[in-house]
């Protein structure tokens, strides 16, 4: 067998060979396409173009948290559950690289090693290559790639995370946030971070002491959060009414005050609502409270699909994926022989402060489209 | 086009990537944790999946991976039994490309026998890291 991206073989037609195996339930051809993906390979790009209309039938659900609050603990715990009921999983489980040597150590299948002879479980570590959000750049094509081959649901598990790596809320039909008890305060849980991206809040660990305790304090906090966003909201939508009356009356007589003339609030429904998510408490290697979280993630992927219009989270999706490749290709095409040499002259200009950034985006977008 | 950091270019360059295993009932695990650490800062990228394995998990790991080289840590005397299997597995799932090395107590007496299961390389211990990395990088095949 040739591999790809060698000279000779034609992309086109491995992607096309790949892509029939892995589809038809071939692992082996599934393993070698995530590492195309991952390689962003030609092969790679002629293979997703034909498995992303395939894709969009598996819940994604991504997995976050601080290291070490039991992430994989967690999945692993989640699969158990869910081949109890015949549904099949797939698992991209992201780790950091070095930025020193580009190395990675990646331990996520450590705790989820118990699958092995299951076909329906297919694990798949990812090295984050220097990506910064919390996933590597290629995790949400990796996990079309399983949702294409047709795995019910497909977790996307992040490197341990701080207070605002929130890309896989963009990557995810439903975001789980873990914390581990008594990890900070209720002004931690104010400044929200991972939390304002969370659809469900899980405080794993929950037979140490303080579970039940962090549990409350989040949903006090979640609850008090939600009630002032709508109350806001609430009075801006009422203040815009009256201002709106008073506009029209005003502007059938004369021109409104230039005083009044400033950049009106968004409309009331066009602002973000805060999320409300609901706070649960696990212990992942008891399996304690995991029957509860399935049920609702469930819940949530309902809700999500009741509404039949494309949800937030999959046109954010869909946003971050086109730019991503709108941004590749746009260097490309600034890197190709004829440019090269005036886009690295740009470039130099900006590192010596001769150009500003800005007029040198300028240029480069004249010279694309000169 | 320029590349200010350094360590693109290492990554463009698609780390090869290794899964360090510990097959069979032995607790000993400091030294596959010390290699996978240590290849990992030799830019490797290391998939580690701990103690207790059976030969069964260490080839479905190998093969939902996709890994280059398959690293089999056993200090328990048992690699006669454990290390062939493996490497039979690996076979029947169509990945006889992957680079199969050994590490631990091997007797001088089984490495021939070892080698004919396919086993690439062997390393008893004082083996330097830097060592196996050079092994690696000179034996396994990246695949794209």
């Amino acid at each position: 067998m040739a591999a790809p991206g060698v000279p000779g073989v034609d992309p086109a037609a491995r992607a096309r060979e790949l892509t029939e195996a892995a589809v038809g339930g071939d692992r082996r051809s599934l393993a070698r396409l995530l590492t195309a993906v991952e390689n962003r390979t030609a092969v790679a790009e002629a293979a997703l173009r034909t498995l992303y209309p395939m894709a969009g039938r598996a819940h994604l659900v991504g997995i976050t948290g601080p290291p070490g609050a039991g992430k994989s603990t967690l999945v692993a715990a989640l699969i158990a559950e869910l081949r109890a009921r015949g549904r099949s999983v797939g698992v991209v489980a992201v780790d950091p690289s070095s930025p020193i040597t580009g190395g990675a150590l990646l331990g996520d299948r450590v705790r989820m090693q118990a699958y092995a002879s299951d076909r329906d479980v297919f694990i798949r570590s990812m090295a984050a290559r220097g990506h910064a959000g919390g996933l590597a750049s290629t995790s949400a094509a990796a996990a079309a790639v399983l949702d294409a081959c047709g795995f019910d649901l497909v977790f996307l598990e992040t490197v341990g995370t701080g207070q605002s790596e929130v890309e896989v809320a963009a990557a995810a039909d439903t975001t789980v946030v873990l914390e581990a008890p008594e990890m900070g305060d209720e002004v931690q849980a104010i400044k929200a971070g991972l939390l304002e991206v969370a659809d469900i809040v899980v405080v794993n660990k929950g037979d140490r002491p303080g579970a039940q305790r962090t549990a409350s304090q989040l949903r006090a906090m979640l609850v008090a959060v939600a009630r002032v966003g709508r109350a806001e909201r609430g009075h801006h939508g009422a203040a815009r009414a009256a201002e709106r009356g008073h506009h029209g009356a005003a502007l059938a007589a004369d021109p409104p005050p230039a005083a009044e003339v400033t950049v009106p609030p968004p409309p009331a429904n066009d602002r973000p609502r805060p999320k409300q998510p609901e706070v649960l408490v696990t212990t992942a290697t008891t399996g304690e409270g995991i029957g509860e979280l399935l049920a609702s993630l469930d819940r949530h992927r309902a809700t999500g699909q009741a509404g039949g219009a494309t949800s937030t989270a999959r046109l954010a999706r869909a946003e971050a994926q086109v730019w991503a490749i709108l941004a590749d290709r746009t260097r490309a095409e600034l890197d190709t022989a004829d440019r090269r040499a005036r886009t690295e002259a740009i470039l130099r200009a900006v590192a010596d402060h001769e150009l500003d950034p800005f007029t040198a985006v300028d240029r480069l977008l004249a010279s694309l489209r000169g | 086009m320029i590349r200010a950091r350094p360590y693109n270019r290492r990554m463009t360059d698609r780390p090869l990537k290794v899964l360090i295993a510990k097959p069979g009932l032995d607790g000993h695990d400091r030294g596959a944790k010390v290699l996978a650490r240590g290849l990992r800062d030799e830019g490797f990228e290391v998939v580690y999946t701990g103690l207790r394995q059976t030969p069964e998990m260490v080839a479905t790991a190998a093969l939902q991976e996709d890994v280059d080289v398959v690293g089999l840590s056993i200090l328990s005397g048992a690699h006669m039994t454990l290390v062939p299997r493996v490497t039979r597995l690996l076979r029947e799932a169509g990945l006889d490309d992957v680079l199969v090395v050994v590490g631990g107590i091997i007797p001088d007496d089984d490495a021939d026998e070892l080698r004919a299961a396919g086993v690439a390389g062997i390393f008893g211990p004082g083996t330097t890291i830097a060592e196996v990395a050079e092994f690696l990088r000179t034996s396994a095949r990246p695949r794209a």
